[in-house]
């Protein structure tokens, strides 16, 4: 299978060990894995602060490096969305959105509903805390969430069960927002920092050792709390942790 | 509302988080209802099912409202009822004045009405020498400390019960410092009775009428509709246009849905049906607009009149637990209220499509399926193309996506930063000009691009 490797343009600058683990995970499981290195941003913030004319030509640039291939996989349930669900909004009925809508996949939606992955190597000793991202969590619903009444799945979290040693800590609210939100980082920088703070909490009281998640920007505003308040967790995406990398110390 | 409240969210919602342990509290308060809401909405297997039929039913009535309000007035009228109709908050204000001049009435006791407060009833009222009392008890606290209400559902969810005891310490002369719950509700208890014996004309608002059968319902949880309507001779029901269903036999449905999703209730305490008038008395029933039928219109946004005020957006919503109703500076908070304040009037609104994450919880909980989240982000663009967005925060955008269209120097550009970021001493890093961070670390910048690693790899790959 012919993947095309999607990197966020922040994973890309600041997380490179995350793309890394995705790109040598999918190759252990047999992918063919391509990263056109023509590719920056796919216009989230843009569309999100409003700037729908300014995420356009980023749209239309996805478009065209990411047609062709059999999959698109990449280490971010956001960005996903973005192209799956809000690219209409912005690419008026383009007929290769329509094809590419449903060859994009987040990386555990991939691993689970595509490859069907059902064990993977390695053992990792850890209480791992793994925090739920919003867009991949109610856009992709990866898992269920607890405001519907619906069957329970959690696709992130069966993929982190295969793992020997593994501890899935339990958290009081398992799907809260951590308050990244994008923008909303910034521009709500008390609301959002509040909101981080008790995520922390949350995983302080359920004894988590690593705290993950598919995504990193979640990834990267909670370690930029836990790093100033001092906290003993550790961060690491998902993706490190299926594809047997070490906890950074 | 409480003047000093500016219409900007941001800086409100900083003003509330600066008291850390109340912005807990609060939170932990309306978490508890959503767990509870969570419960009762599991307790019922057809959950999805009964959100699915109210949001069919709600379209479908959207979709032939002048029928329906026709049909309603007409049924409603047979039944000994009269029918205004208003456009606007202000034809609204002056038929419920004309109604009391007509009666002479000088006293007034209203239960809870969103309606009434959209449309600033109480100002213009008491404006024109008219006593006007809120008789739900979290209603009254904040009439009584001359705020308004920061949750439709809870009105005073914002205070704890020393605020009461104050307030009612200050109002109703009750002891100074007696917190006890029992004794500050019978003190209200006794202080509202007074208030209904006294009452010429009763107002309630509506939580649905009915088309085919010209009846109203309204549930409280307190009783004090049926008091103050049951007292005076004139009864007011004042209602917004979307608050129509079809049929009777619909109404079940809504009423299951209505409290769980509120408080987590498996229905109102009260649920009070009104058809006609009683015998020698009158019953007035004014439909408002005001804007809604321009809500209906729009393809984006006519999915919001589906709302039936019940709350549970406001209870699940992560930002306005953490920053207190007031803060959104609109009778309506939260995010069904960030959809319709700005669409009324985007200048004073335009921070409140971005207060918030997009999490989608909203959207999940909502009992009548409203995709709120995705209403708020197409709102954005919405605020940009009234050229409400300042450009600080446009021309960001537009650089990022002008450089975003150029691999070559982005990656250029990602090299510098990340130099900067490495190397600059921590002061040039953490200043008042980097809100990220005031109370984050940035970072750690790595000294290659993913992009540049897979290109030596790809080179190591070759030469082997």
């Amino acid at each position: 299978m012919r993947v095309a490797l999607f990197v966020p343009c922040y994973v890309d600058q600041l997380y490179p060990r995350v793309g890394m683990a995705t790109l040598d995970l999918l190759e252990q499981l047999g992918c063919e894995v391509e990263f056109p290195e023509a590719q920056t941003c796919c216009g989230q913030p843009m569309l999100n602060s409003g700037c729908d004319t300014d995420a356009a030509p980023l749209a239309e640039r996805f478009l065209e490096i990411f047609t062709g291939y059999d999959a698109i996989v990449a280490p971010s349930g956001s960005c996903v969305s973005m192209v799956k669900n809000h690219y209409e909004h912005i690419v008026h009925g383009d007929s290769r959105h329509e094809t590419i809508r449903t060859k994009i996949f987040e990386l555990c939606e991939f691993l689970v509903d595509v490859l069907k992955v059902d064990s993977l190597p390695g053992n990792f000793p850890y209480v791992v805390g793994l925090h739920s991202s919003c867009h991949g969590l109610r856009e992709l619903r990866l898992a269920s969430d607890s405001e519907r009444n619906t069957s329970e799945f959690n696709k992130p979290r069966q993929l982190l069960q295969m793992i020997d040693g593994i501890t899935l800590a339990d958290l009081k609210r398992k799907d809260e927002c951590c308050g990244f939100g994008g923008t909303f980082a910034v521009s709500e920088e008390a609301v959002s920092c509040t909101m981080g703070r008790d995520r922390i909490a949350d995983h302080l009281q359920a004894g988590t050792q690593v705290l993950t998640a598919g995504d990193m920007s979640c990834l990267m505003h909670l370690a930029g709390l836990i790093q100033r308040d001092k906290h003993p967790i550790r961060v690491m995406h998902i993706a490190e942790i299926l594809a047997g990398y070490e906890v950074p110390q | 509302m409480s003047t000093s409240t500016k219409f900007d969210h941001p800086t409100n919602a900083n003003r509330f988080n600066q008291d850390q342990a109340r912005t807990h509290w609060h939170d932990s308060a309306l978490w508890f209802i959503r767990e509870k809401r969570d419960r009762m909405s599991k307790s019922l297997p057809e959950w999805e099912t009964l959100r699915s039929c109210a949001s069919q039913i709600k379209a479908h009535t959207v979709s032939k409202l002048a029928d329906y309000l026709e049909e309603f007035e007409k049924n409603a009228r047979a039944r000994g009822a009269i029918v205004h109709w208003a456009k606007d908050a202000e034809e609204h204000n002056q038929i419920v004045l004309d109604i009391l001049k007509k009666h002479e009435a000088e006293r007034i006791v209203k239960s809870k009405s969103m309606l009434t407060e959209e449309c600033h009833l109480n100002p213009f009222l008491e404006k024109n020498g008219i006593e006007v009392v809120d008789t739900d008890l979290g209603e009254r606290i904040v009439q009584l400390r001359q705020e308004g209400p920061s949750h439709i559902v809870m009105p005073a969810i914002h205070l704890k019960k020393e605020d009461v005891s104050e307030t009612f310490h200050q109002h109703l002369n009750t002891e100074a410092g007696n917190n006890d719950p029992c004794y500050l509700t019978e003190s209200a208890r006794q202080h509202l009775r007074d208030k209904f014996m006294q009452a010429d004309v009763g107002i309630t608002g509506v939580n649905f009428a009915l088309a085919d059968t010209g009846g109203i319902v309204v549930c409280t949880n307190e009783g004090n509709a049926d008091l103050g309507v049951s007292l005076p001779n004139v009864h007011i029901a004042c209602m917004g246009i979307e608050k129509l269903i079809p049929s009777a036999d619909h109404l079940s449905i809504f009423l299951r849905l209505l409290a769980r999703s509120a408080t987590g209730q498996p229905i109102t305490t009260y649920s009070s049906h009104f058809h006609g008038p009683r015998e020698g008395g009158e019953l007035h029933i004014i439909l408002v607009d005001n804007g809604r039928s321009n809500l209906m219109n729009s393809d984006d946004y006519r999915n919001a009149l589906k709302c039936i005020r019940c709350g549970a957006c406001m209870n699940t919503c992560p930002v306005y637990r953490r920053s207190g109703g007031h803060s959104y500076a609109a009778t309506v908070p939260g995010p069904i209220g960030s959809i319709l304040n700005p669409l009324r009037d985007a200048k004073h609104h335009k921070s409140l499509p971005f207060a918030c994450t997009l999490c989608g919880s909203c959207t999940d909980v909502c009992p009548v399926q409203i995709n709120l989240h995705e209403q708020l982000l197409t709102l954005r663009t919405e605020v940009k193309n009234q050229k409400q967005l300042p450009v600080s925060k446009t021309m960001p955008m537009r650089i990022a996506s002008w450089v975003f269209q150029r691999p070559k120097l982005y990656a250029w550009l990602g090299g510098i930063g990340k130099f900067f970021l490495r190397n600059l001493p921590r002061f040039m890093i953490y200043n008042g000009m980097n809100p990220w961070g005031k109370n984050r670390e940035m970072p750690e910048a790595p000294s290659e691009s993913f992009r540049q690693q897979y290109a030596k790899r790809a080179k190591k790959n070759q030469s082997k």
